[in-house]
């Protein structure tokens, strides 16, 4: 019955739809459209996490016959909740006072681009010669790996205390990176250390 | 019906379909370019440094530490999820169902002790993301036992296999026109994963323990900083 009255409704229908246009409405489509777009737009992460490599000295099992290296030419950082602590050379008891130093551009990077302009202009050297076509950069990486390790390259030490953020020693690892220091290494503090943090603060 | 939708004459009807065409275009660009998420179950701060060294997927071994410093561990690939878990289980003498060495393996980052990991596999995801954890057992001065060492012995053990059995398949599977697979790309790594807020400590735990296997060549993620 319903499907004769529609055929019939049909028939009538055919006659108006060859008048109307065929124009679809598109609102619901596009309304969807713009859901999905909207959606996507938000869930896609552009920013992808990268990974920050950091070689720490091997463990020492033998703990008597440790000789300590004579560090010619050394820095140590002390870190401290948001706050950063330096001493040059090897800490004498009495004698060492820490200086205090800031994360901005004028902080650590100034001193550390002050220390290790050895290594700083060789790699600049190196980076010319490679650009002028004079080097292969295997060969620059080997020598910036050599320049890293000479007796003129800062060395440095990197000391937590039981306040510091992982943000702090990241910061500070990454300022360590840029100002290219090949040898870093993340010691424990020492008790004498730790009374001078706390006489700063 | 038919004449309601009819429009009258010069309405102000307007063409739709090149904003359709965009629409579309841009929803395929980025449902395409669009990376799924990974699943972490703890959401993390990454401080930002100017590596961009991608983060390994073949043979990675992740430790997070949350704000609160408890620490996750994602043991390797879900390759090798099966053989660490029976080796600790053998270690610990606890023994699991089929069913839960299963959803072991289909785990991202789990947190939690060894003996609370049956109880733990057997819960629903959603039980999951709201279990009041202190994460695993890495030190031994709360702790009676530092587990975390366990799992990454175990894991570095197997995955090591692993990788060399990897490098294998990517060496005969080489074509021609391709540079030679590097060792070194199929070698465990261990990455962690550090809230900025947490404390360092926290983190040297995790650091000291990876030491004490002789694992020295740690990685640290971060978020992308432009240079200077």
């Amino acid at each position: 019955m319903a499907e004769i009255a529609e055929g019939g409704g049909g028939d009538g229908g055919k006659k108006r739809a060859k008048k109307s246009s065929t124009r679809v409405d598109m609102t619901p489509m596009v309304d969807l459209a713009f859901l999905l777009l909207t959606f996507f737009v938000l869930t896609s992460t552009f920013a992808e996490p990268k990974i920050m490599a950091l070689a720490y000295p091997a463990k020492i099992e033998d703990q008597k016959n440790i000789k300590i290296p004579e560090v010619n030419n050394g820095i140590t950082f002390l870190l401290t909740k948001d706050r950063i602590l330096y001493y040059s050379g090897e800490f004498k008891p009495g004698v060492t006072q820490l200086e205090e130093t800031d994360f901005g551009k004028n902080g650590v990077r100034k001193i550390l681009a002050d220390r290790n302009k050895y290594v700083i202009n060789k790699h600049q050297e190196l980076d010319l010669k490679v650009q002028q076509r004079q080097m292969h950069d295997t060969i620059a990486k080997k020598e910036l790996i050599k320049a890293k390790k000479d007796k003129r390259a800062l060395k440095v030490l990197v000391k937590t205390d039981t306040k510091a953020t992982c943000k702090n020693f990241i910061d500070l690892v990454d300022e360590l990176i840029i100002a290219d220091i090949g040898v870093i290494a993340p010691v424990d503090l020492t008790k004498d250390e730790e009374a001078l943090i706390k006489a700063k603060q | 019906m038919a004449r309601k939708l009819s429009m009258p004459k010069g309405s102000p009807t307007i063409d739709m379909t090149p904003m359709v065409d965009l629409a579309f275009l841009l929803v395929t660009f980025f449902m395409l370019a669009a990376k799924t998420r990974s699943s972490e179950p703890i959401e993390v701060n990454y401080s930002s440094s100017i590596s961009d060294e991608e983060v390994p997927t073949k043979t990675l071994v992740m430790m997070t530490i949350d704000s609160g410093g408890c620490v996750y561990l994602n043991p390797g690939p879900q390759e090798i999820r099966k053989e660490v878990l029976l080796k600790m289980a053998g270690d610990y003498g606890v023994s699991f169902t089929e069913d839960q060495v299963e959803s072991f393996t289909r785990l991202t980052s789990f947190g939690c002790a060894f003996k609370e990991l049956p109880s733990y596999l057997n819960m629903s995801d959603e039980d999951r993301m709201h279990y009041e954890t202190k994460g695993i057992p890495a030190d031994t001065l709360f702790f009676p036992k530092n587990e975390l060492k366990d799992w990454l012995y175990y894991t570095n053990k197997v995955l090591k296999d692993h990788g060399k059995k990897l490098y294998e398949d990517a060496v005969l599977n080489k074509k021609a026109d391709q540079p030679d697979p590097l060792p070194e790309d199929f070698k465990p790594k261990y990455v962690i994963r550090a809230d900025g807020s947490a404390v360092y400590v926290h983190a040297k735990k995790v650091v000291e323990t990876c030491r004490d296997l002789k694992l020295n060549n740690l990685n640290f993620v971060t978020r992308l900083e432009m240079k200077r």
